[in-house]
Formats: structure tokens, sequence, C-alpha cells
């Protein structure tokens, strides 16, 4: 079998050659472990991805009073329990503002995110997302941005002027996977239409326009023109792709459209509409549609709200009064409680899926975070923190560790050496780091 | 005659009459030369740098009409614009273009293909018929590139452009064995090339100023079709820039006037003051269905339509004074605003024109629903946003961000009974010193509208006890939202602010400190000009700085090399 490529299949047939894939070839493209495909010698690929939630939590509702691997969830993370050998648990690392101005709700999770704070929205590093699907996003999309709360923001950057745009309608986002230009992988006829080849081809002539453009702009504008170019050839590179009988998928069926909801900041619509994206997501990965994804639950200053109420969870936390007989803010706890349990929904839609000897989850390196840790004082110190899955086992979970006011910046260096990056150092002055969490990878 | 007087009194086409207007104006002026108000006379110019713009949802959509023609449909999801220094024009010349906003780039170019060479459109578009069959007309292919290239690209295609897209419709049409695939695939190339995505602006050098340079004819024929018109430069501008007509002061006022006079520079209009209220932000806007029942997108489309009819209506159709918008007392109303206005609306679809309150109480667009609901929260009005927004929007004063560690527990629930109104909450922030700095520049201003809920409709009270509406503004103080309405109207940032605004929104850039003597001397014709904002754009964009260029700042290394050597003769 193993001169069997899925380029072989293709050889000579670009004008409209059907190709026909046998559905029995599926098992014997698996090697008994179950975790490679044997014929391509493809191992099942890993994926990225983060899940945001804004405002942060309640600090002795969340962390685990046990560091290591024995330790009890704490009443928010309970919604979790059944996730708990396949997380890890980070707490008390911090973003170090090394004097930058705290934006609240936005230089804590930049700096999470980009390795170095900053005052506004203006990173001054991809973010990074962007940087993992460089390494591996090589499919369909590059990366799918994704908010059940109603608004198009994402925390997804190449740069400054060119933030990733969140899809915020399930149907919107079913159309955009699996409309037009989705190739069922599981086909038993693949059809090769040469139109993508022309357009592919028309992109690429485009592409010889930028080196005579460089040329004419000032170095500012040389970066964006870059930008451009890169999402041209990324469109160029889609093309090429449907030109490719996709790779068979175990246990996939195309799913059905999502009705159309409600698309608000209101909890039980976002959580309704978070649940739809969850699955869609989910099956997108499934497919190798893409490999990285960015979902924000709520917006970092968390415009959750409860029906009929005058205030979000945003301004909850500043307004709400502490209860004096449990010590924190009450409805601020409710939301926060809220996101753990919608965090916990969406790792149920990975883990759904089958896949090899596991589940999705199991091939996937989800990192959850916040923005802040106690959103009252907007504190970048002790960001809320997990990473789940095992990212096809290259990352080790079922554990907790207090960070002691290490930089988070650690966190994200971690993230990227598991996904393959081949970087030592990440972060500039106080957030530079070079140390890995070592009980992370395997 | 002064250039600047030529410019003032031109009574070139005269299209409308606030250009007669200006004229009787000027001409008055002149007439008493011991007139204390004399003619101000632009300063040197300044320019900027040249720069790469990423053209707007609205340009892109008024572009392919400008082009093809409305009819054409433009079916694309747009990404949020990009805002920078309180404005999307400027925040054009900072913007990226994400790998969405490139895939849907590519799909609204498909779309727009599609339809032109769909067979039963295929002949309103083409400049020739092609004989049937499936193979390359070469002819037929160079019209269609010479058609449409120069007006997608805004400038005339070079060469090698030219031969790279024939070899499309070429190479196309051979694989795909249908002419028109040819051509569409040559569209959709152009509709994604950077030099339509981007308007990529080049400079010359200045023969007048040998330490300035300028923008060349087709990047000054963009930058003033955009502003004026909001749209790409249409085949006559493109001529006047080909035929060197824009270089000749005749010439540029000739086009300016025809462009002032074109329907389209109501979509200017639109555009500018859209960016400037910053309407973007009614995408994400939501409102507690419970709280506020009458809101739904159809209130939010009237909403923001609302303040434009009447923004349109004062500056363009009566050609009126800027200012007069803070204190209109009628309005456009449609039925499902007038629910919120609490004013009976007679037709069932369509707009009537109604007095904005029954007592003339309310009065101005800083009234309307569209500032009101936008700037509060989902379940609540905020004093402190509207004020924020107030100064922001119509004052460009700029508050700063709030300090990060601050304690809000004294702010309680709105359900307190010690605090019923935001007035109470609110103190709070001005006793607190970290506070109280920028509160006390923002709740003044936006208490004053606090009888209006989060939504815009009025209301004498919050939680039973009766709103205290006083407030006071940069030493103006008020008793009431009226009052506010005649301080924004009389307060001398408010031309100066508006001035800047448009200044930016035509140059995509921040004003630079070197043109302050420019901004005052724009600001003091807008005030001769009786604050007539047609008038004011007609005068930015005869303006020599509109054009100027600096030299090589923020330009690449190559650049500076090459123009460099030009100017030490050794190329030319």
């Amino acid at each position: 079998m193993s001169d069997i490529t899925r380029r072989g299949f293709l050889r000579g047939s670009l004008r409209g050659a059907a190709i026909g894939v046998g559905l029995p070839l599926l098992d014997c493209l698996l090697d008994n472990s179950g975790k490679a495909f044997a014929a391509t010698g493809k191992r099942l690929p890993v994926r990225f991805g983060t899940w945001v939630w804004g405002c942060g939590f309640i600090p002795e509702l969340w962390i685990p009073k046990q560091v290591g691997t024995e330790f009890t969830l704490p009443a928010h993370l309970a919604p979790l329990k059944p996730y708990q050998d396949q997380m890890a648990l980070l707490s008390g690392f911090d973003v170090k503002l090394d004097g930058v101005p705290n934006k609240p709700h936005v230089t804590g999770c930049f700096g999470l995110r980009t390795g170095i704070p900053v005052p506004d929205y203006k990173v001054k590093a991809p973010t990074l997302d962007v940087l993992i699907s460089d390494q591996i996003g090589d499919t369909r999309f590059r990366s799918l941005e994704v908010c059940s709360a109603g608004i198009e923001r994402s925390y997804s950057y190449r740069d400054a002027g060119s933030p990733n745009p969140s899809e915020t309608s399930p149907l919107t986002l079913y159309h955009r996977i699996f409309g037009a230009g989705f190739q069922d992988p599981n086909a038993m006829e693949f059809t090769p239409d040469p139109r993508y080849m022309v357009h592919a081809s028309v992109l690429s002539a485009t592409g010889e326009e930028r080196r005579k453009l460089m040329r004419e702009v000032g170095a500012h504008d040389r970066q964006r023109l870059d930008e451009y170019f890169t999402a041209l050839r990324e469109i160029e590179q889609k093309m090429a792709l449907q030109l490719e009988a996709p790779a068979p998928v175990e246990n996939f069926v195309i799913p059905n459209a999502p009705p159309a909801t409600t698309i608000d900041s209101e909890v039980e619509n976002v959580m309704e509409n978070h649940r739809l994206m969850a699955d869609l997501l989910a099956r997108a990965l499934q497919c190798n549609q893409t490999r990285v994804f960015n979902m924000l639950f709520s917006d970092t200053a968390s415009n959750l709200r409860r029906p009929g109420s005058s205030s979000t969870h945003h301004t909850l936390t500043h307004e709400e009064p502490v209860d004096p007989e449990l010590g924190f803010q009450r409805e601020v706890a409710w939301f926060a409680e809220k996101s753990m349990v919608a965090c916990g929904e969406f790792l149920d839609a990975l883990s759904a899926i089958p896949e090899g000897d596991g589940t999705l989850l199991d091939n996937c390196l989800v990192l959850a975070h916040s923005d802040c840790s106690i959103a009252k004082s907007h504190a970048v110190e002790g960001i809320p923190t997990m990473i789940v899955g095992r990212a096809g086992g290259r990352v080790r979970t079922g554990f907790h560790i207090a960070g002691k006011g290490d930089p988070i910046s650690r966190i994200g260096l971690t993230v990227q050496q598991a996904m393959g990056l081949p970087i030592e150092r990440w972060g500039t002055l106080g957030m530079e780091t070079n140390r890995v969490i070592t009980d992370l990878l395997v | 005659m002064s250039t600047t007087d030529r410019r003032l009194s031109s009574s070139y086409h005269a299209p409308m009459h606030w250009v007669l207007a200006l004229v009787v104006l000027f001409a008055g002026l002149q007439g008493c030369s011991n007139d204390s108000k004399e003619l101000v006379k632009e300063p040197a110019a300044v320019g900027g740098p040249t720069l790469l713009r990423r053209i707007t949802e609205s340009q892109y959509r008024s572009s392919i009409a400008t082009i093809f023609g409305p009819e054409v449909p433009v079916v694309a999801r747009f990404e949020r614009p990009l805002r920078a220094h309180g404005l999307i024009a400027v925040g054009t010349s900072e913007a990226g273009i994400s790998p969405f906003a490139m895939e849907q780039y590519d799909i609204a170019a498909q779309g727009v293909a599609d339809f032109i060479l769909a067979p039963e459109n295929r002949a309103s578009y083409l400049p020739c018929v092609p004989a049937e069959g499936s193979s390359i007309e070469r002819e037929c292919a160079s019209a269609f590139i010479d058609r449409y290239g120069p007006l997608l690209f805004r400038r005339p295609l070079s060469d090698e452009q030219r031969e790279r897209y024939l070899g499309i419709i070429e190479s196309g049409t051979a694989h795909l064995g249908d002419f028109y695939q040819g051509l569409r695939y040559a569209l959709v190339g152009m509709m994604t090339a950077p030099e339509f995505l981007l308007r990529i602006e080049r400079a010359v050098e200045d023969p007048d100023r040998p330490f300035l340079r300028q923008l060349d004819s087709y990047s000054k024929a963009a930058r003033l079709s955009f502003f004026l018109n909001n749209t790409t430069p249409d085949i006559q501008l493109l001529q006047a820039a080909a035929t060197g007509e824009l270089e000749d002061e005749q010439g540029l006022l000739k086009q300016v006037d025809r462009l002032l006079a074109s329907p389209n520079f109501e979509f200017a209009l639109r555009a500018f003051f859209r960016d400037m209220l910053e309407f973007e932000l009614f995408d994400d806007l939501a409102k507690d269905s419970e709280i506020y029942p009458a809101f739904n997108s159809e209130v939010a489309a009237d909403a923001q339509e609302q303040t434009l009819r009447d923004i349109i209506r004062t500056l363009m159709t009566e050609n009126g004074d800027y200012r007069h918008i803070f204190t209109l007392a009628e309005t456009d109303m449609t039925r499902a605003l007038g629910v919120i206005y609490r004013q009976p609306v007679t037709p069932r679809d369509g707009w009537e024109r109604v007095p904005l309150s029954a007592d003339g109480s309310r009065i101005g667009i800083q009234s309307h629903v569209s500032f009101l609901a936008l700037h509060a929260h989902p379940g609540r009005s905020s004093p402190t946003l509207r004020g924020e927004a107030l100064r922001n929007i119509f004052l460009c004063q700029e508050v700063p961000d709030p300090p990060p560690d601050v304690n809000f527990s004294a702010i309680q629930d709105t359900s307190n009974a010690a605090m019923p109104t935001a007035r109470e909450r609110l103190s709070a922030h001005n006793t607190e010193p970290a506070c109280a700095g920028c509160h006390k520049v923002m709740d003044p201003v936006g208490l004053a509208l606090e009888n209006y809920d989060g939504l815009g409709a009025f209301r004498e009270r919050e939680n039973n006890a009766l709103i205290d509406a006083t407030g006071f503004l940069d030493g103006m103080s008020y008793e009431d939202a009226h009052g506010l309405a005649l301080a924004l109207e009389t307060h001398p940032e408010t031309p100066r602010c508006l001035v800047e605004k448009l200044y930016r929104f035509g140059v995509g850039r921040d004003t630079v400190w070197k043109e302050r003597a420019y901004m005052d001397y724009l600001i003091s014709l807008f005030e001769q000009a009786e604050y007539r904002v047609p008038a004011l754009m007609r005068i930015i964009a005869t303006s020599e700085n509109f054009f100027a260029i600096t030299p090589f700042e923020n330009e690449g290394q190559d650049r500076l090399w090459v123009s460099t050597n030009k100017r030490g003769g050794i190329d030319s």
C-alpha cells in the first residue's frame, strides 16, 4: 500500500476525469494503533485553538488548593470534571506590564497572546494562533474565528491593522465551511474542477506585481502590502487544494444546516449559538477544513447579560457589591461559572467526534484563557489559563501548576513549541522567556 | 487677484445655489476693502506622506456602481473597518487585509463577474460582440481590458499589466473552452488586484515648490473623487488627469465643481457623517428586549437614516449652517421611530417631517435615537458614555481610558434605593480623585441627556426619582438637553472639530502640528462661508495642501535613492 498517495490518485486527471475512492479503503489507511494513515505515513493532524472568555474568575472558586496531579476541582471547575485528566490548569502566571498602561480587558489578553503587553489594540507582534497557523494551517481555511456573543471582534491578529474577524452566526459559519467550495472527503467520486486552476493562476499572476509595488511604497506600507500578498497567496493555495481529492475522513458526515438563531449577548442565546458553532467547528476540524481556530465565548469586557437586567457581566464586575457572607460578587460568580459550563460544552463537542483510537479532542491543543484575573481591578496577574487536549500526544495533562508570578509568556512559548514551531524564546522585556513549562511537554 | 480669491469667487459652473451664495459672499467682502475680515491666504503647503489606503465597503460598492452601473449586485461580507484617530477614513491608511477579507473580496469579484457576463446581461457590458465560439477574440479581449482596467485601477494599465490580463483571458478561454470564462477570470483578477482594493498614492516632483512633492494626476483624481463623491474617479475625471487638466487651476476648479454638483456628493457627505458618528457600531448594538421591547433592526436602521437625512437636508439641500444640526427642532420620522419618540407618524411606510418633540424641548441630532442608543448600555443609559462621545465626536476632545484599578464598589446597582438616578451613582466618581479628573469632563455633559433612557425615549423619572438634567460644558451651564444643544451649537470647538475631521477624512491621515496654520486658514474661511459644509469641502479640495506630499518622509530607501538621483539631474 505504501506507494499509494493522494496525489497519485490524481495524476493526469485535471481535465475532469472522475476518480473513485472506495469506502473500504478507509480501514486500510489506518494502521493498527489507529494513530496514522498507513498509506500516506501521515499522522492524524494536530489542531490548535484558543477558547476565550471575558472578565476572569473568582479565584477561590477556580484555583485548586493542591498543585500536581492530585487536585480537587473547585466549584467553578466542576463543569469540566469529565476532562480533568485531559487538562492542565495554569494559575498564577502574570502578564508583566513593564510600565505599559493597562487598558482594561485588552492589555492582559494581548499580553498573553503576543508576549508583549500593549496599551490598546495595536499589537506589536502576531498573536500566537497566527504564528501557529503559519506552521500548520495548510488547509482550506488558515484558521476559523468564531464568536458566540454577537460581536465580530476576535483576538487573532497578524498585525495591528488586520484583525481576523469572527463569525457570529451559526448559519453563516455553516455556509462558509460546508457551502460552496466544500468537498465531501468521503464522496465516492472526485472531479477536479478546472476553474479552480484558472482561478489560482489569476491570483498567482497578481502576485507578480508584488516586487514592483513594494518598491513604490514606504516602509510602513510595505508591511501592509505584504499582508495583502500573503492573504492573496492563501486564497491561491486554497484553490490549489480544491484540485486535490480530499483525504478520506473516518466517521465523518456532513452536518445539517443549523437553524437561524437570535444573535445577541443574552446569555441563553449565547449558550445556544456557542453549542451550535462548537459543533460546526468540531466538524470542520474533523474533515481538515482548518487546523486552527479561535472561539470567543464572551468578549473580554464580557457583554453577556441576563434578560431584563440593566447590567452586563462586565458592568456587574464593577458595580455589584461584594456579598458580605460569600466574600465575592454573587452575580459575577454566576457568569464566571456559566463561562466554565460553556467551556465544558465546547470540549463536549470536540470529544464527541471519534478519531483514531480516541477523540478529536485528543488531537487538539485548546488554550482556554481569560483577559484578567479579578475583573473588578482589571488585574493581569494570574490570568486563569487552561490547556485541554493532548495535541496528539505532544503534551501532558491532568495536573495543576501554580505559576507563582512567572511571566505568562511561558505558556505561549510552550504551546508554540508543542505545535512544532522552532522557537526558543518569546516575548519582550519582563515577558521575554526561554523557559518552557517542562511538565507540559512530552 | 490672489490664488485664494480666484478659487473662492470662481463662477465656473456654479452648479448649485450654495456655490452662488459663496460667490456673492466673497464679492461682498471684496467690495469693502476696509473690512476687517480680509481674505485669508493659504499658508505655505505642508503636506504629508503618500498613503496606501484600503477602500471602504461603501467605496467598494459605489465604485462598482460607478464602473458597471448601480444594478450590479455586490454580494460579500465586509469585515468591520478599522478606526484610527477618530475616523475610519484614517484607519484605511493603517488597515491591512486579513485572509477573511481577501476571501470575501474574491467572492464579491466572482459575483460581479458572473452578473456582468451572464448571457442575458453581457451585451450591455461588453464593448464588443464576439463571434460565437470558444476561441479567444483578441480584439474584443483588448477592448474589454481597456474599458474596465483603467476604471478599476484608477489609472491606465501598464503594458505589463495589460499583457497579464490578456494572457489570463487567453489561458482561461483555452482551459475552460469559453471566451466568456476567460473574461470572467480577467475581471476577477483585476477586482482582486492591489491596484483596485488599495488606493496606492504616487507622488511627483512639484515644479513650484522644490522642497515638496505633490500627488501625481491620477492620485489627485482619486483623492478628489473619494473625498467629494465617495467613489472611484469616473471617465471624465480620469481624462482630466490624463490631459493634465487637474494640474491647471481652472481645470481643477472645473472638476471640483462638477463633483460637488454630482448626485454622488450626497453619498460623500453621508459617508463622512456615518464615519464621524461611528454608525458602524450599530452592527454590534444589542438592547435588552425586556427593557426596551421597541428596539429592533428596523429601528436601528431607521435611527441612522433619520440622522443622516436631517444632516443632508440641513447641510446640502438647504445649504445651511453646520452648527444648526445641534438645534434642529424638526426631523424625519418613520412609524418604527415614532414609537420611541412618542410621535404619531401618518404614512405606514416611509418618512414624515415632524417636530422632534411635542413641546420643542428635544432638539438636535445629539438627541436622536442614533446617538442616545448607541452610547448607552444594553439595559440602561450612560451619562459617561454619552459625555465621552459628545466630546470625542463633536468637539474632537479625547478622554483618556479609565485607570485600570478603580474601586467601583461605591457605584451601586440601579435598584439601590439610596441612589435612584445615575447622577447619584456617578457622584462617587467625582469624589474619588483617580476618577474625578475625567468624569468631571464627561458626566456633566452626558447627564443633560438623562431624560432619555438607554434607547432614547423620554422619561421624567428613573426609579421614581425626578431626573435632574442640569449640567455644564466648558464654562456653559444649562438646565437640560435643550441647553446642552445650544451649548454645542455655540461652542468654539464645534466648527473647528468638523474642519479637522473633514480634512482628515479627505487626506486619510491625522493632521500634524505643522499644519496648524493651514487648519486656522480653513477654519477662518469656514467661518466666512457661514459654516457651510459644501463650501468648506470646495475650499479643501482646491487648496494646495490637499495634494502636497512631503519629500521622502516615511518612504522606503529605494524611493529615496531614485528620487534623489532624479533631483541631482542624473536621470533627467
